[in-house]
């Protein structure tokens, strides 16, 4: 048997890549692209044309993501994806917003911004690769990682305690909350094909592998140990409390979807508190003439 | 009998294993040999239990292998149709 | 140029503030979305503007702070909207970052500064001019921004009209320096009909996806733009990159777009020597000022007149770029220039750099608070004189 079957086969996860920029700049045994799978099937599957989607993301390892997708991409400053997705999504609420973004980003440095649009419940799909650590950095302890794990910040174990990201976003008010493995690629693709259907706040968190900088410190010696690791502690409990999925070094790893709840989204509130003092979009006189093109003319926003 | 087969794009595959280890029938098997930047790709060591799942495709990181069914009449591979 | 849509203009003569006639030229620029964060004493502006913005078919949202602000201002942008927002120095401080991130990813916006005292907390009620080389190098890295700075409520309208009108031609953030005293400052603004006021229209492509190179720059050094769902695929990063957007991190590049990005500025720089000059005929001497330090210093000329001295006013409405070829020029025709400013001595380094030695340059700091006394430009100008 040779090692490459080489058939006019269209794997349909490349129609969102960007295959120009293939391969990735992730290491072997990273999860990321794992998700990616997942969501690029979920997004494929729920017919949104794909020009109405952007996707945004700040910076690290999994704010490549944007990168490597054919959608309009932002690849923004470090911590503020949800914020420019939230100027996005109101200026043109006829796009699918998604945010994809690693746990260091949305939950650290970006942390008040998770709260507060969650808080808001903004129309956004916020995808969180949590890898427990700073990877694109060197591998520093972040808000997520275990206490008492190692990184190159805490070499004699974290003295914190780790943040457990999804009960957060329950307790500020999220539509919608998840959590799986880069294990459950299934169950993933099922959770993002849902929340996309949904509106309002709904936040995901993928729990990927990092072997360069969180598992090789913390014995799991590549991506498939931790993939093991993941299938071994993960325990499926819908509808859990979120404060019962705390994410403790060694501890189970409960997976699910744990929020699905229904509120107006902030743009629905707003429609409906100003019912007929608003005036979406008022006529605008030619915006370009020298370019010959009226707005109505080359988009539909 | 094979119901499907996997696409591999040797090049792009960085050797991590999960596609391997989480085939269902255990088709695949890492290859001895090394493609251009010194990673094993996967090989299909046992062809004939394949179902064309590819549940190999959604674990592989680097978009590197694909799995498809063969259509039922043909034994021949079917473009666009997955999962 | 197209201009402005009757539904966002105020036609009329009004008694306004600086802040709401803010507002107002932005409204009438086009700007329908705004993000801000409450912030003394700049916070009057997005008040008026998410008051009037149902009626205008837009919106203005609160962030959870200036870096949200800054950068959702940026979101609408890309989405298809021209947006600005509203800070005050502390504020000013933290949006340095996106300032420098729609500088790198030329997106068009307006970040008005109503200055306060500083540094930190300072002075929240009262006037400074402290910010004036912030607004100039404030963000990491080499850029080059436009800095326009009103010294009146109806130049705060008609300034803020040409703010958003120079973002949207040079695809980059202007910086609208008031401060406290001009945006609390009430007096009679007159805004015109909608189609007296010139609006700068989005430089948008009409390239079809595929064809077109979001970052490819056009023959004024300015690349067109797309907006996010209009199906192009844009991929926009603060990394440096080549002209489909692409992250292309080296040095070469890094040269390339770094010097297009100055470039795309200097190469108009004439067009933006926009100064106000008065009793410039028989001067010489002459006091070069902005914003609101301008209307003491007119008093003082005057009093330096009845004095017998030939002075002038030279008021700048555009501080960035600095009129390097002006300012050198008048320095070999005078025998001193005064600057006066609420700060410890920014503009007057870009003075004293133009004037070359040829003429004295005096400086008139003042930590701000309040502004300086006529007595005091009086004096400097006889200093000068001496
Ligand atoms: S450093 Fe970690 S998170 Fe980053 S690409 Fe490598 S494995 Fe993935
Ligand atoms: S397609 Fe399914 S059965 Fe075939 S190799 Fe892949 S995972 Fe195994
Ligand atoms: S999952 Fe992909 S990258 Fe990993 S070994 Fe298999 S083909 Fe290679």
């Amino acid at each position: 048997m040779s090692t490459t079957v080489d058939f006019p086969i269209h794997n349909p996860v490349e129609d969102i890549l960007r295959m120009d920029r293939i391969p990735t700049i992730w290491c072997p045994g990273c999860g990321i692209g794992t998700s990616v799978n997942s969501f690029a099937y979920a997004l494929l599957s729920t017919g949104i044309e794909l020009k109405k989607v952007a996707i945004v993301s700040g910076i690290g390892c999994s704010g490549r993501v944007s990168g490597y997708t054919k959608m309009d991409s932002f690849h923004v400053t470090h911590g503020r994806a949800i914020p420019f997705a939230t100027g996005l999504k109101l200026a043109n609420p006829e796009l699918t917003v998604v945010v994809y973004s690693g746990d260091g980003d949305l939950t650290s440095i970006g942390g008040n911004h998770l709260i507060h649009a969650a808080r808001r419940n903004m129309d956004l799909l916020v995808v969180c690769v949590n890898n427990m650590i700073y990877a694109m950095t060197g591998g520093q302890a972040a808000a997520t990682t275990p206490g008492a794990a190692i990184s190159t910040t805490t070499p004699y174990g974290s003295f914190e305690p780790e943040l457990n990201i999804a009960h957060l976003v329950d307790a500020a008010g999220a539509s919608f909350v998840a959590r799986w493995t880069v294990f459950h690629v299934k169950m993933l693709e099922k959770t993002m094909k849902e929340a996309l259907s949904k509106k309002g706040f709904r936040f995901i968190e993928v729990l990927s592998p990092c072997p360069t900088l969180y598992g090789r410190r913390n014995n799991l010696a590549d991506g498939l140990a931790a993939m093991k690791d993941y299938k071994e502690r993960s325990k499926i409990r819908n509808g859990a409390p979120t404060h019962e999925t705390a994410l403790v070094q060694g501890g189970e790893i409960v997976v699910g979807k744990f929020v699905d709840r229904e509120r107006p989204d902030y743009l629905t509130l707003m429609r409906q508190q100003l019912g007929a003092n608003y005036h979406p979009l008022p006529p605008q006189p030619d915006e370009n003439p020298e370019a010959g093109v009226a707005k109505e003319d080359c988009c539909s926003c | 009998m094979a119901r499907g087969s996997v696409a591999v794009t040797t090049e792009r595959c960085k050797g991590c294993g999960f596609c391997v280890e989480f085939c269902p029938t255990k088709v695949l098997a890492l290859s001895s040999a090394f493609n251009a930047k010194g990673y094993h790709a996967p090989y299909m060591e046992d062809p004939d239990k394949c179902s064309g799942c590819n549940l190999c495709g959604m674990y592989c990181p680097d978009f590197a292998i694909y799995g498809y069914r063969f259509p039922k009449e043909t034994g021949e591979p079917a473009e666009g149709k997955q999962q | 140029m197209t201009h402005a849509n009757p539904n966002s203009v105020l036609t009329g003569t009004h008694f306004m503030n600086g802040d709401a006639a803010c507002c107002e030229g932005l409204l009438a620029a086009g700007a329908r979305f705004a993000a801000g964060y409450p912030i003394t004493p700049s916070t009057e502006v997005v008040e008026r503007f998410a008051a009037r913005t149902p009626k205008t078919g837009g919106l203005f949202i609160q962030m959870e702070d200036e870096l949200a602000a800054s950068i959702a201002i940026q979101g609408m942008v890309w989405a298809g909207e021209k947006s600005f927002t509203v800070t005050s120095g502390p504020g000013f401080s933290l949006m340095m970052e996106h300032i420098g991130y729609a500088a790198m990813t030329e997106t068009p916006c307006v970040f008005v500064d109503v200055q306060r005292g500083g540094p930190s907390t300072g002075l929240p009620t009262l006037p400074a001019q402290g910010d004036m080389m912030q607004a100039r190098f404030g963000s990491h890295g080499d850029y080059l921004t436009i800095a326009l700075v009103p010294d009146s409520p109806q130049e705060c309208f008609d300034l803020a009209v040409e703010s958003m009108n120079l973002a949207e031609r040079f695809r980059i953030p202007v910086m609208f320096m008031m401060d406290e005293c001009v945006g609390h400052m009430t007096e009679k603004v007159v805004i015109p009909p909608a189609e007296q006021i010139p609006v700068y229209p989005r430089r948008r492509t009409t390239k079809k996806p595929g064809e077109y190179l979001p970052f490819a720059p056009g023959e004024d050094l300015v690349p067109e733009m797309a907006h996010a769902g209009e199906g192009h695929g844009l991929f926009v990063t603060g990394l440096t990159h080549d002209d489909r957007g692409y992250p292309l991190m080296n040095p070469a590049q890094q040269h390339k777009l770094v010097n297009r990005l100055f470039d795309k500025i200097l190469r108009a720089a004439d067009d933006l020597v926009m100064v106000e000059e008065e009793g410039m005929e028989d001067a010489e001497a002459v006091v070069i000022c902005y914003g609101i330090t301008s209307r003491v210093a007119r008093r003082g000329i005057q009093l330096a007149r009845e004095k017998g001295h030939k002075v002038g006013l030279m008021r700048l409405k555009c501080v960035w770029p600095f009129p390097e070829k002006l300012v050198h020029g008048l320095a070999g025709r005078m025998k001193a220039i005064v600057v006066p400013e609420l700060n410890l001595g920014q503009v007057v380094l870009e003075v004293e750099r133009c004037a070359a030695g040829q003429c004295r340059v005096i400086r008139l700091p003042h930590a701000g608070g309040t502004v300086h006394k006529p007595a005091d430009i009086v004096a400097a100008i006889e200093r000068g004189m001496a």
